[in-house]
This record gives structure tokens, C-alpha cells and sequence, in this order.
């Protein structure tokens, strides 16, 4: 029976629940196999208890591995723990969610288990074989189906694409990798960090989000205009690549092929033209609202509404009717917010 | 220091991918340029040898002759020489890729491998991470500010991450992995354009490389993505209001 290891992500001293949709999929994948799945939760010295968080998913087991090195963990060490890992649980396959934690690591991971890796897995693949997924290729313009020539692969999952795991009423085993701290990698030093901004929602997992391109002018107005509106709706805030390379947003906002991939239940396009890049990181949006001066801009094609006006009148005048139509909602926010 | 920046041909990223009728990549029109990572991954190499740091720039490539005018392209923005590893029936997955190029690292013994984070074709992003485990170095991908240290010993990078940035410092050898904030590739004037055909382009058979498991992911077909349905267009923002809450529910 194939076991199937699933890798999360730490956000300080909690399970990041942007990695969970890797169990999703996990879920899916063990039950068309037939198959068990393990966890491994990968964290710092003071872990007691970490494992905790992940035994209702219906794991067999949660493999706890903690050490100094793992408080931030590189590509290198990570890779090598999960490498251990996947020895003492009998793994076959290794899951992670395809954040910059995922990309990072988990190619590597591949590697030294000598695996092949789908990408970006957006669907299991109605097939008998059980061996077929998609994904999407070309900016998100082609959908393949691929094929692994065996039940032993790794994956990196898109989290958009799937819902939270089910919880399950047993409780998983809480077990500890065993290994030597000592002897992980140590040709890679983690420095510093941003510390995460903690204002809004998870732009990968809120239900709203408003996005603007370059016309915004600058940071100022991105921030008043766009988080004013996305405050009154309860959403995060995303951002084209053009607006992040011209200093209007911080590079962590950026929706596209190379940036995040969202899919909320509004997306609220504002002076975006929808280039290629761009639409690979929201097309799988709810409902997408597009507010442009030109008529003629491709986020229109995409959009389920379009309005085409100067989102400098539009922004706050949607803003000032959502915040007075909706009294139980909170109020916009009057400051400017520091940083 | 030595610098070894692999680079993939890949269709222009402003031109249209099509499938024609069979499921395959319409061809027709495609214009195939630098992977435009791997282009940063050039600009930055081309930049550590302006800064005195870097010696010897390489481009690799695997593939077939076609792959020639995109390491001709590399040898004009800057690089010393190329290589070419030929694999007539395909390159494989992205594992065997990585170890074509590892063959080639392994002769070379290059301080740094600089390549595009991902190909903007397969969007894998696999081949980096993996030429560093198989090579046992240490890995910075997504890089979008690097430095290296005055001794050539280590390199400071900054990466882009989910959460902000992050800065790494890792010994070298290593390989790093260029996001698209790290520089903007300058033009290439006709003179280096000239000048490229003049310099070395090596070719290695990939069978001479060791022997290369089959690959073990393969594409079995590709479709164009269920299109969204159109929209329509509002005449201001409270008919956008009342649609939004009326007919969409979603405020």
C-alpha cells in the first residue's frame, strides 16, 4: 500500500493554513489509490505540541521534526528532512502546497528521492490508472494532463484549486522524525525577514480581493484607494506586476504567472489591462469586476462586470456606496496605515 | 568565479499559444526566444563580471540544433562560450534535464549556477532545485538582489517570497534562481550580435553524458482552459452595486 507524505508550512508557531490544501489533495489522492498519508510538520526547537494541530485530518501519521535549523527553514535542510521522513514513514509520494516555500523546496526534495514532480497540480484526472493530473502550462493558456509512469511522485499543489481538507473524527499518532541536527545541511544561512503584514486576509485564501495596476499613480494612492476599498469589503489586496515594479505595492501582492494565484469569490480589477501573465493568476476567480478607462482592455473579456471609468472616481465612489449600503460592515478605515 | 547560466528556448511570452487541431502546439508563428528568466540570469552574470567578480560566463543549453540562436542570443549579451547538449528524441523531464546539466556542471566546476527561477513554456520551476541537490550545493531561488562577497566565497540574496523577502546567505559553489526584479536585461546592439558568431559554441552529445533514465513524467494532452462565460458591461458604479449584491450575492 503506497503511503503518501504531505509536507506544511509553519507561520511562527502555527500550521500555515495556505499548506493545507496539500492535504486536500492528499485526501483525494489516497482514496483513488486505496492508500494511507502521513504528515510532517517541520519546526523549530519549540515544537511540543505542534503535531497536535494536524491529527484530525485523517493521517496515519504526524511526523514532528524539530530543530534550530528549522525555526526558518532553507531549501537545503528542509529538503533533507523531508527526504528522512519520507524513509521512516515508507512514503512513496511527497505533497506539499506549491507556495515559495513549496517551489523552493520540494524540487529539490524530489531529486534526492529520486522522483518525478508535478507542478502546480490543479485536479486529479478522471483516469483509471489513477496516475494523471492536471495542470496548467503557458501562463495558465493550456491545461495538460500529464502523466507518472508509477504511484511514486512528487507534487506541489496549487491551493486555489482546492477546497480545505475534511476533518476526520480519529486522531492521528504523533511520532518525531528522528535525526541529527548536526548533520543537516549547513551551507545555507537564514538571515532576515519581512515581517509578515498582518492587516488583511491571506491574499491566497480571502474571499474578496481589489487589484490595481499601474494608473494608480503611487503607493499612496494604491494604499488609500484600493485597501479602502478592499477594508470595507473584508478583502486582501493584489497588485500587477507593473504596479509592483513600480514601487506602487510590495512584491508579496503580486497576481500572475509568476506571482500568486487567487481565486476568490470577487476578484475587483482597477486600472488593470489583463495581460496574459496577469489573467494566469485570478481567471479562476468567483466573480471578476473590471474597472478601466479603455474600452478595449482584455480584463473585459474575463470580466463578468465591466465598468469603464477612472478608477479614481470609481474606487472611492464603489467604496462610500458599499460602506453606506452596508451598515453592519466595518467602517473604512480614516487612517493612513504606517508602513 | 566561474558562472554557468543554463537558458531555455522558449516561444516569445507576447506571442498567442495556440493548439491546432490534433492537441498539439500550433507552431506556426511561434517566434522562440531566451526563457526571459534565464535572460535575467545572463544580465546578472554579465553584471558580476562588470563588477570585477565574475570571469567566465557559460550558457548550456539541452535540445536540439534549434536551440543554437538562443545560445548565439546568450553569447551576445555577454557569455564567453556555449554549450550545446543535443538530445535528438526530446529533453525529457525536468529530472533529466537536471542531470544533463549536472554532467556538464560536474566537468566544469563552475562558483555559480544562475538560472531563471522557471521556463515560461511548462511554468515547472523544477530544474534549478534539482541540479542543486544532485550537485549537493546550496540553493537561492527567486532572487531578486544578490551579492557576492568580495573572497568569491559566499553570496548575500535577497528572494521574493510569499510572505515579503527574505535574505540567504549561502556558501558557494551554489545555485541561484532569478525572479524578475533582480535587473532588466539590457538591449544587444548589432556589433555583439556580430560578434557572438565568432565566439565558441561546443556541441555534446547527451548520450555521451551517461546514461539518462527514461523520463517518468510525461504530457498526455493538452486543451485550452474552459473559457469564462462573458460578462457584461454596467453603467455605473450603483448598477455595479446592485448587480454584485443582486444578481451575483456576493456582497
Amino acid at each position: 500500500m503506497e503511503v503518501v507524505l504531505v509536507v506544511l508550512e509553519m507561520t511562527g508557531e502555527e500550521i500555515a493554513p495556505s499548506s493545507l490544501p496539500a492535504i486536500t489533495f492528499a485526501q483525494r489522492l489516497v482514496e483513488r489509490w486505496g492508500a494511507v498519508f502521513d504528515v510532517l510538520v517541520l519546526a523549530g526547537p519549540r515544537a511540543g505540541g505542534i503535531g497536535g494541530a494536524a491529527i484530525s485530518f485523517g493521517a496515519r501519521t504526524v511526523w514532528c521534526a524539530s530543530a534550530d535549523a528549522l525555526a526558518h527553514p532553507t531549501a537545503d535542510s528542509a529538503a533533507a528532512v523531508c527526504r528522512l521522513a519520507m524513509a521512516a514513514s515508507g512514503a512513496s509520494c511527497l505533497v506539499g502546497a506549491a507556495s515559495s516555500f513549496g517551489k523552493d523546496m520540494l524540487p529539490r526534495a524530489a531529486e534526492l528521492a529520486d522522483l518525478p514532480m508535478v507542478s502546480d497540480v490543479i485536479a486529479l484526472a478522471p483516469d483509471a490508472s489513477g496516475r494523471r493530473f492536471q495542470r496548467p502550462m503557458y501562463a495558465g493558456n493550456i491545461t495538460a494532463t500529464v502523466e507518472i509512469s508509477e504511484r511514486a511522485a512528487a507534487f506541489s499543489v496549487r491551493a486555489s484549486a482546492f477546497e480545505a481538507p475534511r476533518r476526520s473524527a480519529a486522531q492521528s499518532e504523533v511520532r518525531e522524525v528522528a535525526f541529527e541536527a548536526a548533520n543537516l545541511p549547513r551551507g545555507t544561512e537564514w538571515i532576515s525577514a519581512d515581517a509578515p503584514m498582518q492587516t488583511r486576509p491571506d491574499l491566497t485564501s480571502a474571499r474578496v480581493v481589489v487589484s490595481g495596476g499601474r494608473p494608480l499613480r503611487d503607493a499612496e494612492t494604491f494604499e488609500r484607494l484600493l485597501g479602502g476599498l478592499a477594508d470595507t469589503l473584508g478583502g486582501a489586496v493584489g497588485a500587477t506586476r507593473a504596479a509592483v515594479d513600480g514601487g506602487l505595492a510590495p512584491n508579496e501582492l503580486q497576481i500572475g504567472q509568476t506571482g500568486k494565484v487567487v481565486a476568490p469569490a470577487l476578484y475587483i480589477a482597477a486600472g488593470i489591462s489583463g495581460s496574459v501573465q496577469h489573467l494566469a493568476g485570478m481567471k479562476d476567480s468567483g466573480v471578476i469586476v473590471a474597472i478601466n478607462t479603455d474600452p478595449d482592455a482584455p480584463i473585459f473579456e474575463v470580466a463578468d462586470y465591466g465598468l469603464v471609468a477612472d478608477l479614481h472616481q470609481a474606487v472611492p465612489e464603489l467604496t462610500r456606496t458599499l460602506s453606506s449600503a452596508r451598515p453592519g460592515a466595518p467602517a473604512p478605515r480614516v487612517e493612513k496605515p504606517q508602513g | 568565479m566561474k558562472v554557468i547560466v543554463p537558458v531555455k528556448r522558449v516561444p516569445d511570452p507576447y506571442g498567442r499559444v495556440r493548439l491546432n487541431a490534433s492537441g498539439a502546439l500550433d507552431l506556426a508563428d511561434i517566434k522562440w526566444v531566451v526563457n526571459p528568466f534565464d535572460e535575467i540570469a545572463l544580465e546578472e552574470a554579465v553584471r558580476m563580471r562588470e563588477r570585477g567578480a565574475a570571469v567566465e560566463i557559460v550558457a548550456v543549453s539541452v535540445g536540439t540544433a534549434e536551440c543554437e540562436p538562443i545560445l548565439r542570443t546568450a553569447l551576445a549579451m555577454g557569455a564567453d562560450r556555449a554549450v550545446l547538449i543535443e538530445s535528438a528524441e526530446g529533453v525529457g523531464d525536468s529530472s533529466t534535464v537536471a542531470r544533463m546539466l549536472h554532467a556538464v556542471i560536474a566537468r566544469e566546476l563552475p562558483d555559480l549556477v544562475l538560472m531563471g527561477k522557471q521556463a515560461i513554456d511548462d511554468d515547472n520551476g523544477q530544474v534549478g532545485g534539482r541540479v542543486a541537490a544532485r550537485w549537493g550545493a546550496p540553493q537561492a531561488t527567486f532572487a531578486s538582489a544578490i551579492e557576492v562577497s568580495t573572497d568569491g566565497k559566499s553570496a548575500t540574496i535577497t528572494r521574493e517570497v510569499d510572505s515579503g523577502r527574505e535574505t540567504l546567505r549561502v556558501t558557494l559553489p551554489a545555485v541561484i534562481t532569478t525572479d524578475l526584479r533582480l535587473n532588466e536585461p539590457r538591449y544587444v546592439a548589432l556589433p555583439a550580435i556580430l560578434r557572438a558568431r565568432s565566439k565558441p559554441l561546443d556541441r555534446i552529445a547527451a548520450a555521451t553524458l551517461g546514461e539518462m533514465p527514461a523520463a517518468r513524467l510525461s504530457v498526455v494532452r493538452m486543451e485550452a482552459p474552459e473559457s469564462r462565460r462573458r460578462g457584461r458591461r454596467v453603467g455605473s458604479v450603483a448598477e455595479l452595486v446592485s448587480a454584485l449584491r443582486d444578481e451575483a450575492k456576493v456582497i
